[in-house]
């Protein structure tokens, strides 16, 4: 299964990065094989609907499940839609990608059921 | 002639002004009044209004037929605003992204979208003190888009244009700020002698001349802060067209909802002159 990893950085050694929709760019891994590869993420300086413009950004990249430290609601209700599975990792200590995909792996992270936080409401101010 | 009192900073005295200056305007000639702080208006506490005319507003937001639909995703890329996303077999559509804008019905190529009133707030209107015609925007709490409202409210004319229109502002220089400000043939920014109201009045300044509309200040609580207002002004070759001073008076009867010229009289003379100086400058 295709992971994706919201990350600061164009590494397996760049920390986690614990926003979604304005994560600098996520990492697309290959969870059988390790294979990986770093995308810049296109809803970084969105004006607004950075949430949703990430979430369709990783659904278009196939991936079956996303970490993050936090899904704001629509994020959640377009990763929902497309059947893409939430795990929140902690984003209070800096760890690296590697030991978030090994939380994963090993099943530490928790499955986000609902969205973390309210919304921005970006756009126009 | 439209006139809008602006500010920059919050609670300068905008409202304070643009009552009693709509209350002057209307001795002589028909004023209509509008209220664009639709987060929070207030002007209506001085102006005693009968509301008795409603109408509700919002903005259209894309509805999507399924049946129709065939995921082509042109909606989505389109959407400057990401309110709308196309994902697998289904299409998901953000209200409180959208602004309006009719983009992604436009280019729909099966003609699947229909577009339906998102109701953002109200517009509401009656008569008013000395005959003021007035008007305000309310907008819905949790609403993030003041624009469509003002813009609406803008709109919202009775079929006899009034002589004079005065919109009150709402504080701030951002978006629902240069919508009250566009189309108006002069703005008279309320401001008070200190940093943090020099600050602010510099960028609704710069809003004015970006928009191409002349510009007067009052300088309210005159006697507090310092100079550099004044200074700037005289730099910038903008007029100071009144001076309202500190006084313990007038705060205690603003804060009962009595207009300034009903509390001192004797300013009506003073708003008087700076219609007659407005009307100048705003033909000029």
């Amino acid at each position: 299964m295709k992971l994706a990893i919201s990350i600061s950085g164009n590494t397996l050694d760049s920390p986690f990065d614990a926003r979604f929709g304005r994560a600098a760019a996520f990492c697309i891994v290959e969870t059988e094989t390790d294979e990986w590869r770093v995308f810049d993420n296109p809803a970084l300086s969105a004006s607004g609907g950075a949430g949703v413009q990430a979430a369709q950004f990783v659904a278009r990249q196939g991936v079956g499940a996303v970490v993050s430290g936090a899904f704001g609601p629509n994020a959640f209700d377009t990763l929902a839609a497309a059947a893409i599975e939430m795990y929140l990792a902690p984003g209070n200590e800096t760890r690296n990608v590697n030991e978030i995909l090994e939380m994963f792996k090993a099943g530490q992270l928790t499955k986000a059921e609902a969205a973390t936080h309210a919304g921005h409401h970006g756009g126009q101010h | 002639m439209r006139i809008v009192v602006a500010s920059g900073k919050g609670g300068t005295g905008k409202t304070t002004v643009a009552t009693s200056l709509a209350l002057v305007a209307a001795e002589q000639e028909s004023v209509r009044f509008l209220d664009c702080d639709v987060e929070a208006p207030n002007a209506g506490l001085f102006l005693d209004p009968a509301l008795d005319t409603r109408k509700e507003v919002g903005i259209l937001i894309p509805q999507v037929d399924e049946n129709i639909c065939t995921y082509c995703g042109k909606c989505a890329e389109v959407c400057q605003f990401h309110a709308i996303a196309v994902i697998g077999k289904k299409t998901l559509v953000f209200p409180e992204l959208c602004h309006g804008c009719g983009s992604c019905t436009l280019v729909c190529p099966e003609h699947a979208i229909s577009e339906h009133l998102n109701v953002m707030g109200v517009l509401e209107s009656g008569p008013a003190a000395q005959g003021i015609d007035f008007a305000q925007g309310v907008m819905n709490v949790g609403e993030p888009m003041a624009v469509p409202i003002i813009r609406q409210l803008k709109k919202w004319t009775p079929a006899n244009p009034p002589a004079v229109e005065i919109r009150d502002a709402p504080p701030g220089a951002s978006c629902p700020v240069v919508e009250t400000i566009r189309g108006a043939d002069f703005a008279l920014l309320v401001t008070e002698p200190t940093p943090f109201g020099l600050h602010d009045l510099k960028q609704v300044v710069e809003i004015t001349r970006e928009l191409g509309i002349p510009a007067g200040v009052v300088v309210n609580r005159d006697g507090i802060g310092d100079n550099a207002v004044e200074a700037y002004c005289a730099e910038s070759g903008l007029p100071i067209l009144m001076r309202i001073p500190m006084e313990r008076s007038i705060a205690e009867a603003i804060a009962r909802g009595t207009t300034l010229v009903r509390a001192a009289p004797e300013y009506r003379s003073a708003f008087h002159s700076l219609l007659e100086t407005i009307t100048a400058r705003a033909g000029a």
